[in-house]
């Protein structure tokens, strides 16, 4: 290991961190929108809308990201829908990650008491007023630990993002073995970018799932 | 569309091609399971012991298989052992390698949450009989523990499999690289190539993953109708 | 002739094949207090929960003002704030003080002006003797203040009829007293109400009717002091025998 080539290497990881961040950023706030929509139809029981969602979230979560990578990347040019590789990761992650948002969501959507709701219906409160005032509040914050495992999961699979040959981490360190063999610096340089994004987020995952135990109100 | 591109599928060998890819990739995912959950159980269970050094050791180890993704994890292996540590496996075998201990850390996990959710009044009854540890593990805390773990454990199965198409990455001969190949040798015949054979991978995986994600529920809301 | 506020016929409710309710006719006049009565099991709660939607029914017709409702009526939710309802649990919205939780219903359900509401509800506040507690979380509460609460809440929306389901089952012993103090002041101010109660002498005290229910068909239907000083059915002797110590 070679000190003076990790320092040559810092610059270009250091870009490769950012766009790192900067998709999973888009992908997971387009996950929760999407995961959040699917849950509320879901949670109402939507005719034909909680079809659609059902079925979305089922081929969502049970394929892997790689092929839903490719099949977008590759087989979407061949059907007339052109999209750059970082525009596809993103619309990638937003399609496995809405899955699992919306799972993290039901889950604190379904925790809150369903005395809750109908104490809600007795006094008048209508579907959209029952989620603004009663289940959101009380379901999103039963839903906060789920919710940062999944960003956490998120930003792990962007790592994949590497097959559609998008300039991330670890399509970077990949660029610099395959170049210059700088396979033990790359490797380091890899695993530190990953581990200052995610050792912080998991600390932090730890301390809400503890602190969801005790409740965040309890009667 | 000249070609009907589905015939892509089934021009010469492709389709038994496509079907041998998908052996590899569940040929690994089966041995990486059983081993990793073999692992699992011995480390979830030590983990419920009052050894501190232990028990860091376990959790350093299943906090480092966590954070990394598993695609730099397979690198990792896949470049380090036989440069730095002399050690010449295939593809395969690192894949096999890397698998197996991933599931053994979540497994770990998964088998620690169960054993603490029994409660502490039966390993004292347990004890009160002259049950030693591994009695107690083996005839009181497991078989109590086992119902909650099977959920979690199908849909670690179900990860399992969805992380092979990783494969590729570290060059196994695997479902999709064969597609891949297949794409690449007949683009001049078949336009849409692409469309037919990544759905048929895609198709593929989720007949594989949906049946598992349906038990997995099964048990669950089983579960929670008799604890009801 | 007395005006009746709700009369519901022939009512019928199953869970899957299983009948819960059966042939249920019922008349609730205006300003009365009418008794549900029964074992438990026999479909008391059941049958107040039909009253306000929670529970859909699969024949018969409810007449509740000048609505007629029948099985799979959707339009609940304009009616609901003319029925006030408090269940047995404490229901409060946790994430909502006090206030917050009374004034839900009269602000984004009756749109009506903060200033106005707001007064009424420390006026309801003031009646069950928890003004001071208008800025606190229900989790601060004792379980018979959280009722108490619930029940203010319900009031806020001017409902012209109340349902009570078991309201006091959950609360300790010495909490009870005051929740149903609040009831009875209630039916002095003339509101009409419905209470399924395990209560004895609160029933005997504030019931103008009494209705036994067993096994999900009203056993017997007679006016507050007939019921319990001379029953007419065996069953129901038998339940106020089980009943007195």
């Amino acid at each position: 290991m070679s000190w003076s080539v990790v320092q040559q290497s810092i610059p270009i990881f250091g870009q490769a961190f950012w766009l790192t961040l900067k998709l999973s950023f888009y992908g997971i706030i387009g996950a929760s929108i999407l995961g959040l929509l699917a849950s509320f139809i879901r949670y109402f029981e939507m005719p034909v809308l909680q079809r659609i969602a059902g079925m979305y979230i089922e081929l969502s979560r049970n394929t892997p990201l790689l092929i839903q990578l490719f099949f977008i990347y590759y087989a979407f040019p061949e059907i007339g829908i052109k999209l750059s590789a970082q525009t596809s990761g993103i619309i990638g992650l937003i399609f496995l990650g809405g899955s699992y948002m919306a799972a993290a969501f039901t889950g604190g959507l379904n925790g809150v008491d369903k005395i809750q709701v109908e104490s809600g219906k007795a006094i008048g409160l209508t579907n959209w007023q029952l989620a603004r005032y009663v289940v959101l509040p009380q379901g999103l914050s039963l839903s906060v630990p789920a919710i940062a495992a999944n960003v956490i999961f998120l930003i792990k699979e962007t790592s994949i993002f590497t097959v559609i040959a998008i300039p991330e981490l670890t399509n970077t360190a990949l660029d610099q073995i395959g170049m210059y063999y700088h396979t033990d610096e790359s490797l380091l340089l890899l695993v530190i970018g990953y581990a200052i994004i995610l050792i912080p987020l998991s600390i932090l995952l730890t301390w809400l799932e503890r602190r969801a135990r005790y409740g965040a109100f309890g009667n | 569309m000249a070609h009907s591109g589905i015939n892509i599928l089934f021009e010469g060998r492709n389709f038994t091609r496509l079907l041998g890819g998908l052996w590899i990739s569940a040929k690994i995912a089966v041995i990486a399971i059983i081993l990793g959950i073999l692992l699992g159980i011995i480390f979830g269970a030590l983990r419920t012991l009052h050894n501190p050094v232990l028990r860091f050791v376990l959790r350093i180890y299943l906090e480092f298989f966590r954070i990394v993704p598993t695609v730099v994890l397979l690198f990792l292996f896949y470049y380090i052992l036989p440069k730095n540590f002399n050690m010449n496996l295939g593809a395969e075998t690192v894949a096999i390698l890397v698998f197996t201990l991933w599931v053994a850390a979540e497994m770990s996990d998964i088998v620690r949450g169960g054993l603490i959710s029994v409660p502490p009044h039966q390993v004292e009854a347990g004890e009160a009989i002259g049950l030693n540890r591994l009695q107690l593990y083996y005839y009181v805390l497991l078989p109590q523990s086992i119902k909650l773990m099977i959920p979690a454990t199908i849909n670690l199965t179900s990860r399992v499999i969805k992380t092979t198409s990783l494969l590729l990455l570290i060059s196994v001969m695997d479902v999709i690289n064969i597609g891949q190949q297949i794409i690449e040798a007949n683009s001049q015949h078949y336009q849409n190539g692409a469309f037919w054979v990544y759905g048929f991978i895609f198709i593929l995986y989720f007949i594989l993953c949906y049946p598992l994600s349906l038990w997995a529920r099964h048990i669950e809301r089983k579960e929670l109708a008799e604890n009801a | 002739m007395p005006d009746k506020l709700l009369t519901v016929s022939h009512l019928n409710k199953s869970y899957g094949k299983k009948p819960v309710l059966h042939d249920i006719n019922l008349e609730v006049e205006k300003a009365s207090v009418t008794v549900l009565l029964g074992p438990s099991g026999s479909g008391k709660s059941t049958l107040i929960r039909c009253l306000n939607g929670l529970e859909d029914f699969q024949s018969g017709q409810i007449d509740f003002m000048d609505q007629t409702i029948k099985p799979g009526f959707k339009k609940w939710q304009p009616i609901r704030q003319h029925i006030g309802m408090v269940f047995q649990s404490y229901d409060l919205f946790p994430n909502r003080t006090v206030l917050d939780n009374i004034l839900l219903g009269p602000l984004k359900v009756q749109k009506r002006d903060k200033h106005e509401a707001t007064e009424q509800a420390m006026q309801l506040l003031k009646e069950v003797q928890l003004a001071d507690y208008a800025n606190v979380y229900p989790r601060q509460l004792s379980g018979g203040q959280k009722q108490r609460i619930a029940i203010v809440r319900a009031l806020a929306l001017k409902p012209e009829f109340m349902l009570f389901d078991e309201v006091t089952a959950s609360l300790d012993p010495e909490m009870v007293r005051g929740v149903l103090e609040v009831m009875l002041q209630l039916a002095h101010q003339k509101m009409t109400m419905l209470v399924v109660t395990h209560e004895m002498n609160f029933a005997q005290q504030i019931a103008d009717q009494v209705l036994f229910l067993e096994a999900g068909k009203i056993v017997e239907a007679s006016s507050g002091q007939t019921f319990f000083t001379q029953p007419k059915t065996e069953r129901a002797q038998e339940f106020l025998n089980s009943m007195a110590f």
